[in-house]
């Protein structure tokens, strides 16, 4: 799975490395790193209005978000 | 109370906040604010900087309650919802830069992007030209964002730092207080218009904790409208504008609709364009507004409180060295402090790029 480490940046930067690799890879699941609050709801935003869907892991220094395309 | 702000639908706190801010905007005015100036966050960080003594044009000096109570309300905020995270190490020295030209454009326009909203809604026209330029210079941050411009990344620190702005932002309250011999305070124009320190500083706190938990910027609402198309922060701004139109027609403080005689405002077309546009390309690459910059300093971004301190250099440069704009119109140092200070962020924003990790 790509995964894309937008670890220490703030917004909107984790939001256009997001955007880009759904963008370029349409259709794959995508696993985002994202240190904060305001990442990790922003990413979540842009994926599900992208019709994917989000689950949220902790990890150490932030979250892990799991997104996948929706099967349509 | 965090369950209470957990359970409430995004979008209607989103506009519930826009709303409340509008409205109190513009009932600060009412209260003894500036015209078509209850709140502006560069004008009150210009004033705060000139009550240091850190410029010395003698009408815009105040310790503005509100922008204190900005910044401790966000702290306030980011502690109650475990959000205060001392951070930093993100190219302070470019943001110190680009939040100094970001306050030399909007001395040029005499308004932050909230400002250009309040102006609009008071009835004063050139607020259009200035959310065209502040638009247009988003647009253009926006192209260097999709080239992969960032200002790189950020690392934890230790808890200290992120104290020291909210800290120095209570020796600031200490000092609106008590008002020591060495604090200056306009008796004549904008700086000497104001309402009750603690009307200021409690509207200020209630902002900063909504604008902490919304994330409210008056950029990058319109930066989402375009890069994402998505209106949530944007929500906030036309809430906003809404709260304060609304409440200025019902308080009877509608100036006239139209560009010339505005209150605190000058309409030169060209400059008010380009001096914003500067603001929307200086505040699209720093990723927030000044307010949000405020904001984030609150919250344990150091590197936001080198933006902010960026901006107090700005307010200094602008008015020491003549760059400030007037109601006479814009100072010819002015236009080309915007010229130069638009190259400027051209550049980094075409020399800014993370380096591949291979």
């Amino acid at each position: 799975m790509m995964e894309v480490d937008a670890r220490g940046f703030s917004c909107p930067i984790p939001v256009v490395k997001t955007k880009e690799a759904i963008d370029n890879n349409p259709s794959a699941p995508l696993s985002v790193l994202v240190e904060s609050e305001v990442s990790r709801e922003n990413v979540s935003r842009l994926a599900r209005s992208r019709g994917y869907s989000v689950k949220v892991e902790r990890i150490e220094d932030g979250f892990r978000l799991l997104l996948s395309p929706s099967s349509k | 109370m965090r369950r209470f702000f957990q359970s409430l639908n995004p979008r209607i706190l989103l506009i519930f906040s826009g709303l409340v801010f509008g409205v109190l905007a513009s009932l600060l005015v009412r209260w003894g604010n500036p015209a078509n100036m209850g709140f502006c966050a560069a004008c009150f960080l210009r004033d705060i900087t000139g009550a240091l003594g850190l410029h010395r044009a003698e009408v815009v000096q105040y310790i503005r309650p509100e922008i204190l109570g900005l910044v401790l309300g966000s702290f306030i905020a980011a502690f109650a919802f475990k959000e205060f995270r001392t951070r930093g190490g993100s190219a302070p020295l470019v943001r110190f830069l680009l939040g100094a030209l970001m306050m030399i454009g909007a001395l040029v326009f005499l308004g932050c992007p909230v400002r250009a909203l309040l102006r609009l809604a008071g009835g004063d026209l050139n607020g259009i030209t200035a959310l065209v330029g502040l638009i247009f210079g988003a647009f253009l941050g926006i192209l260097f964002l999709k080239r992969g411009f960032n200002l790189g990344r950020s690392t934890k620190l230790p808890a200290l730092p992120g104290w020291l702005f909210p800290a120095f932002t209570i020796v600031l309250l200490l000092f609106a207080i008590f008002t020591p011999y060495f604090i200056f305070s306009s008796t004549t124009g904008p700086g000497a218009l104001h309402a009750a320190l603690w009307v200021a500083l409690v509207i200020g706190l209630g902002v900063g904790f909504l604008a902490q938990r919304t994330r409210m910027c008056f950029v990058g609402g319109w930066r989402d409208l375009m890069l994402i198309k998505d209106i949530h922060l944007f929500s906030i701004i036309a809430a906003f504008f809404v709260g304060a139109l609304v409440t200025n027609l019902i308080l009877g403080q509608m100036g006239h609709w139209g560009f010339s005689d505005q209150p605190i405002a000058h309409n030169n077309h060209l400059w008010n364009f380009f001096s914003m546009s500067l603001v929307g390309l200086a505040a699209t690459l720093l990723g927030g507004c000044p307010l949000r910059q405020m904001i984030l300093s609150g919250e344990g971004d150091t590197d936001a409180v080198m933006t902010v301190l960026g901006m107090i250099a700005g307010a200094a440069v602008a008015h020491n060295f003549g760059l400030a704009a007037s109601t006479k119109g814009v100072a010819t140092f002015g236009a080309w402090a915007v010229g130069i200070g638009l190259a400027i962020a051209l550049v980094i924003g075409f020399l800014m790029k993370e380096r591949r990790q291979s």
